[in-house]
């Protein structure tokens, strides 16, 4: 029992990530239908900005409180994260808007490529470890939960409720729904259309980049093929959830959370990623709108 | 005259402000982006801490690059084509040259004659050893790329179904061969048909659960089966040996007339009194391989022309429209599937017969992007194209890490392996931005309505316009 609640914790802590990322996927595909396959290198390159920032930080103030080097590190790392994904979207999926549907995926595992790649050769292939941040363990009975599962649990559900309040109650937010409802429509009335998408591109790039310091804090190694497999994860919590739904999201990430630390912990942890990725085949072959989506209506 | 000429003159100073606000512009952005990831290097010294040190000279090039490049596009190239394109409406259409040059008309001859030529020629140049590296690396090589993109051609190019898990298809064929022949001692030539039958099988298999799917969502459950089929190979370590995989994986022979295995009797360089190298079994090989895309290309060109095929390409257009036709869009995505897998699979075995070792590691799915990057560049459906796009990107990689005066520019730890994704990744964005179907050529369906639409399938959405 103490063994699967432990389970259930580490589950939690990893669906708080997955969760967050799997925001970046479904806004833009529900906004511009489009599958961002570089979102889960997006997260990549976050975590290599912590990385970097936290390298520098402890280098020039040796004694620097963890709370003030983390949210420095949180703070650049969403600063940049948001260039690039701005850019990206400016220079690689705008111009492809009124494409042929399978157009902007190409350009996007195309980036994908690029992103990884990119970090390959300027930061080298080898894995990058670093200290670890965070190290105080509480222990209840048998079972031991990390500050640093703490952290990322309340970062996530604070985020979310930020998150959640720009989406529903800000102009800003509005904006985003009327241009994922309609964005023709959306356009006729008076709402920026290129700026809302642009700004959600930001927001899912901020959002990844927090995930991917928690990342970091969590695994303590960053490397610059980080970004595939966790993008996949996300992508499948994505649409569990229902892509196209941000509670959705987070639900589908906590889900493919639990799955993946209780498959490894009762099944084999060597087909923990088979079974994510056949979660994925069997949601979109069966039941493609996920637990919360609406279903999508093909339109002539 | 004077007046007709103003308004370029006039606008010209206030472009270049627009282009020196743009450049700017586009070099801070450009410092945002890169000023952690380039300007900062981090590296492991000697006590395994990992410490960091800045590059500003590196940093300061990307950012010149980024703020040069744009005033130069803002300033200079943009005006310049906006100009090209207005002169031309103003001219009017222009008449296209139907005589084509000697080349263009004779292409495939000359290029069937050069490939058919290229080992004794390699042989005389460089002698029977020194031939290893061109044949291997270089027609080998590409040869089963060329061969891979034309079979995923058919299922991406030709029925526009988008596979990202190609690869497997591969990976089935190469460990058909592997496994058949080291447990059941059969020849290449039994076990390469038998591997595209198990390969096309595979098709099958993952084909039917994925009809339903639309575009992105099939895309997306096939990197899925191929990332699957991977990790079962990676871990299934009593069938497939695990991540160490396969290795003494039996050599093809020629119809088994003469071995190329060293110890056997029949061996073909002992047969003819020739001193012992490997080069003879390359180049034989070189010429299976030959034949093996012949073939592709032939029945690829043959199904065009048939029904089926041209079910494919209509589906390609619009799947809607299909289906209201009554096209049997179940039939029409299931072959392509299967005829895809199965070219993926003679090659995969191929690969295997020349390698004489498989694992996991050459099945990633990187490999099916590299594929699929390909495809794309070639412009999806165009056989040509995409044999061109082949010995460009996968000879061009070659060459990269044959030239040894690149060492000296950028540093004795260059690695041009590391760049050749990136320029994939970077090439296949900058087709998709200019020409989304193709560089090199480009394929219209071949059965078309001879009145044209003033805007083609590629530029309009699925199912409008």
């Amino acid at each position: 029992m103490e063994y699967f609640i432990q389970q259930l914790l580490n589950g939690l802590t990893l669906g708080s990530i997955y969760g967050l990322v799997a925001i970046g996927y479904t806004m833009v595909y529900g906004i511009i239908g489009m599958i961002n396959f570089a979102h889960g290198d997006i997260f990549m390159l976050g975590g290599f900005a912590a990385l970097i920032v936290f390298l520098i930080l402890t280098s020039f103030f040796a004694g620097i409180p963890v709370a003030l080097a983390l949210l420095v590190m949180l703070v650049v790392a969403m600063l940049v994260t948001s260039l690039w994904n701005w850019t990206i979207e400016r220079v690689a999926y705008r111009p492809l808007r009124g494409s042929f549907r399978l157009a902007p995926l190409i350009t996007a595992i195309g980036m994908s490529i690029v992103l990884s790649n990119f970090i390959q050769v300027t930061q080298g292939p080898r894995n990058k470890p670093v200290p670890p941040l965070v190290n105080d363990v509480y222990h209840f009975g048998s079972i031991t939960v990390s500050l640093k599962q703490i952290l990322i649990v309340i970062v996530t559900s604070v985020l979310l409720a930020a998150f959640w309040y720009i989406v529903n109650k800000t102009p800003l937010g509005r904006a985003q729904r009327a241009t994922e409802q309609d964005r023709k429509m959306a356009a006729l009335l008076g709402v920026d259309v290129d700026r809302t998408i642009s700004i959600t591109f930001v927001m899912g790039a901020a959002l990844a980049a927090v995930a991917g310091t928690m990342y970091l804090m969590y695994y303590g190694v960053a490397s610059f093929n980080d970004g595939f497999i966790p993008g996949v994860k996300a992508f499948t919590a994505a649409v569990l959830g229902g892509i196209g739904s941000l509670p959705g999201a987070v639900l589908g990430g906590l889900l493919i959370g639990l799955i993946e630390s209780l498959w490894s912990a009762y099944f084999s942890i060597a087909y923990k990623d088979v079974a994510t990725f056949a979660i994925l085949a069997f949601v979109l072959i069966f039941k493609p709108t996920g637990i919360l989506g609406r279903p999508e209506v093909e339109k002539v | 005259m004077s007046n007709a000429n103003s308004p370029a003159t006039d606008a010209a100073p206030g472009l270049m402000a627009k282009a020196l606000r743009e450049g700017l512009f586009a070099g801070l952005l450009a410092f945002g982006m890169f000023l952690l990831y380039v300007g900062v290097e981090t590296y492991q010294n000697i006590d395994n801490a990992l410490v960091w040190r800045m590059r500003w000279g590196l940093l300061a090039v990307f950012v010149a690059i980024a703020a040069v490049g744009r005033f130069l596009v803002v300033g200079f190239i943009r005006p310049n084509i906006d100009r090209r394109k207005l002169s031309k409406a103003k001219a009017g259409l222009l008449e296209v040259s139907e005589d084509k040059g000697f080349f263009h008309r004779h292409f495939l001859k000359i290029a069937m004659i050069a490939l058919v030529l290229y080992p004794p020629v390699i042989v005389t140049l460089y002698g029977v050893q020194g031939s290893l590296k061109f044949v291997d690396n270089f027609g080998i090589q590409i040869l089963i790329y060329v061969m891979l993109a034309w079979g995923l051609n058919v299922v991406v190019g030709l029925a526009g179904l988008l596979d990202l898990g190609y690869v497997a298809f591969y990976a089935v064929g190469a460990y058909s061969y592997a496994l058949l022949s080291d447990h059941f001692g059969l020849s290449f030539w039994v076990l390469l048909p038998m591997a595209g039958i198990l390969a096309a099988f595979w098709g099958i298999i993952l084909g039917f659960p994925v009809l339903r799917l639309r575009g992105d969502y099939l895309a997306i459950v096939t990197l899925a089966f191929g990332e699957i089929i991977r990790l079962v190979l990676m871990n299934w370590s009593e069938v497939t040996g695990g991540t160490a995989g396969i290795s003494g994986v039996a050599k093809a022979s020629i119809f088994g007339i003469y071995s190329f295995d060293v110890g056997a009797s029949n061996n073909f360089a002992k047969s003819f009194g020739l001193p012992m190298s490997s080069a003879y079994y390359k180049i034989f090989l070189f010429y299976v391989i030959l034949a093996l895309c012949l073939i592709t290309a032939y029945v690829t060109i043959r199904l065009r022309r048939m029904p089926i095929g041209r079910a494919w390409e209509a589906l390609r257009e619009d799947e809607i429209a299909c289906r209201s036709l009554g096209i049997d869009t179940v039939k029409t995505k299931l072959t392509a599937f299967a005829i895809g897998a199965m070219f993926g699979g003679f090659a995969g075995s191929f690969f295997a017969a020349r390698q004489g070792f498989v694992s996991p590691e050459s099945f990633v799915f990187l490999e099916s992007a590299v594929i699929l990057a390909i495809v794309v560049l070639g412009g999806m459906g165009s056989l040509t194209g995409i044999a061109i796009a082949a010995v460009v990107m996968i000879g061009g990689t070659e060459a990269l890490r044959e030239m040894e005066f690149l060492k000296h520019i950028f540093g004795p730890d260059f690695t041009p392996e590391l760049y050749r994704m990136l320029l994939f990744g970077l090439a296949m964005v900058v087709v998709m931005l200019f020409k989304p179907r193709g560089f090199v050529g480009s394929r219209e369906p071949t059965a078309f309505l001879k009145e044209r639409k003033s805007v083609s399938g590629s530029f309009t959405k699925e199912g409008h316009g």
